[in-house]
């Protein structure tokens, strides 16, 4: 039910993730193994770019930065992969609010390379985003001026620790399963680096559900805390698979691609259904009165969330938006010495090697 | 080294290789970018090997490397490909000649 291309996932909260990034990236390496499409004796100078390109998507090749392709796919990609950088960037700052009051000193070095594992997701996105043609500077740019997006999720606040599970588990899962299927994107170093960053990704999943595992077998105020996180967290993370269907504006060309594999729905529906026997592992309830089995469809029946809301989210009203971007503008501003500083010092290591040089073929 | 792009943070573009572990080969991960060779070298170390993935790392200035070609896709790799006598396959072993 999950689609054809994937074992159905049944060896526990990550494991089954896992193994579909290890079978993406086997995709991958057995693609490159087929070799390009076209005549058996490899020529391929005289084929129309344009069809090349068809042929390549079609074989399930993958498109690398300096292969010709349509100028729509490329800025549909550096839209995507920006707009999951800046995610990635903006998304240090909720979790990063609870370095500092973490309940232990294992918990602290734990969350702190949580973030910035973050960072580095980030940076892997903003790299390949640049293999298309844009410099990081725009990219840069493009987040602290509002050009562009990054995650509705991030502009929530995290009031208690026990958010940080929260996150952990409902956001980070919600985000796994969203990315695996980007491990398949026809765009070469866009699948690579979300390969990594799903390796990475399940043990952020798993440390949050620890954390929330620990507080709802803790005392009662430690179990209500617990609760109150996922009460607030479930219907944000199921907004964050997007608009339904319907109204959707990019997923028909982006499947067409093979930029996109699933859904919007497809997607949420599936984390729906992972995230209830973790749920009930964990003694939590789903903020929904109305999820339930569905025999027929072999699926769980929910409530959607708020589309509204999150519109209203993206469109700059949510809880946190201000706070986020104005945190973001002070930390590059405040960076931008550190930054002169290192690229002076550069180009007078620079001017001296140069010198000596001068010196000794003098 | 050439004068890089002077940008927002006026940072070159680095390639960065891995070696993974002893007896294999040094391979491309991904790029970032650093003021100056060491700060590339510290950065990839903080960026592509969080978790032991090599035991040694290149960095290379992304300017400094020259390309085949314009795509991946062109005449340039043609000669090799009505060679096939380079392989071995190609040449038929007659029944009970060993160690071929």
């Amino acid at each position: 039910m999950y689609g054809h291309d994937f074992p159905v996932p049944d060896d526990g909260p990550a494991g089954g993730l896992l193994d579909q990034v290890e079978a993406a990236e086997a995709a991958l390496r057995a693609a490159a193994g087929r070799g390009r499409p076209g005549p058996e004796d490899g020529s391929t100078a005289d084929t129309d770019p344009q069809d090349y390109f068809a042929a390549l998507i079609d074989a399930d090749q993958k498109i690398e930065p300096r292969d010709w392709m349509p100028e729509a796919y490329r800025k549909t990609l550096i839209r995507q992969i920006a707009q999951h950088a800046h995610s990635e960037i903006i998304g240090m700052q909720p979790e990063g609010n609870w370095i500092s009051r973490a309940p232990s000193l294992k918990r602290k070095a734990i969350l702190l390379a949580k973030v910035q594992d973050e960072a580095g997701h980030g940076l892997y996105l903003y790299a390949a985003a640049e293999t298309l043609g844009v410099t990081r500077d725009e990219l840069v740019e493009m987040l602290l001026s509002g050009r562009q997006k990054y995650s509705s999720i991030f502009n929530y606040p995290t009031l208690t620790w026990a958010d940080v599970g929260a996150i952990g588990w409902l956001v980070d899962g919600a985000a796994i399963v969203n990315q695996v299927p980007l491990c398949r994107c026809s765009y070469g170093p866009y699948a690579r680096a979300m390969i990594r960053v799903c390796k990475e990704e399940s043990f952020h999943q798993r440390q949050g559900y620890e954390i929330l595992y620990v507080l709802a077998s803790g005392t009662p105020e430690q179990r209500t805390m617990a609760q109150d996180a996922v009460d607030r967290w479930w219907y944000p993370s199921l907004a964050m698979f997007g608009p339904p269907d319907g109204d959707s504006t990019h997923s028909q060309q982006s499947m067409a691609w093979k930029i996109k594999r699933f859904s919007n729905d497809e997607l949420r529906q599936r984390f729906v259904d992972m995230c209830v026997q973790q749920a009930e592992v964990l003694g939590l309830r789903l903020p929904d009165p109305d999820l339930r089995w569905n025999e027929s469809r072999q699926a769980y029946d929910y409530t959607q969330p708020d589309y509204a809301e999150l519109m209203r989210v993206i469109a700059g009203d949510g809880p946190c938006n201000r706070q986020r971007i104005t945190h973001r503008r002070r930390a590059d501003a405040d960076g931008a010495w550190v930054r002169e500083a290192a690229a002076a010092y550069a180009a007078k290591r620079t001017a001296e090697r140069t010198s000596d040089r001068a010196t000794v073929l003098a | 080294m050439t004068v890089p792009r002077q940008g927002r943070a006026g940072w070159p573009l680095w390639e960065v290789f891995v070696r993974a572990r002893r007896g294999l080969s040094h391979t491309h991960v991904g790029s970032l970018h650093a003021p100056d060779a060491e700060l590339a070298l510290r950065n990839a170390r903080d960026l592509y090997t969080r978790r032991q993935e090599g035991v040694s790392i290149w960095v290379v200035p992304a300017q400094a490397i020259t390309a085949s070609s314009p795509d991946e896709k062109d005449a340039f790799f043609e000669p090799a490909a009505d060679k096939v006598y380079r392989h071995p396959t190609f040449y038929p072993v007659p029944d009970g000649a060993a160690h071929l």
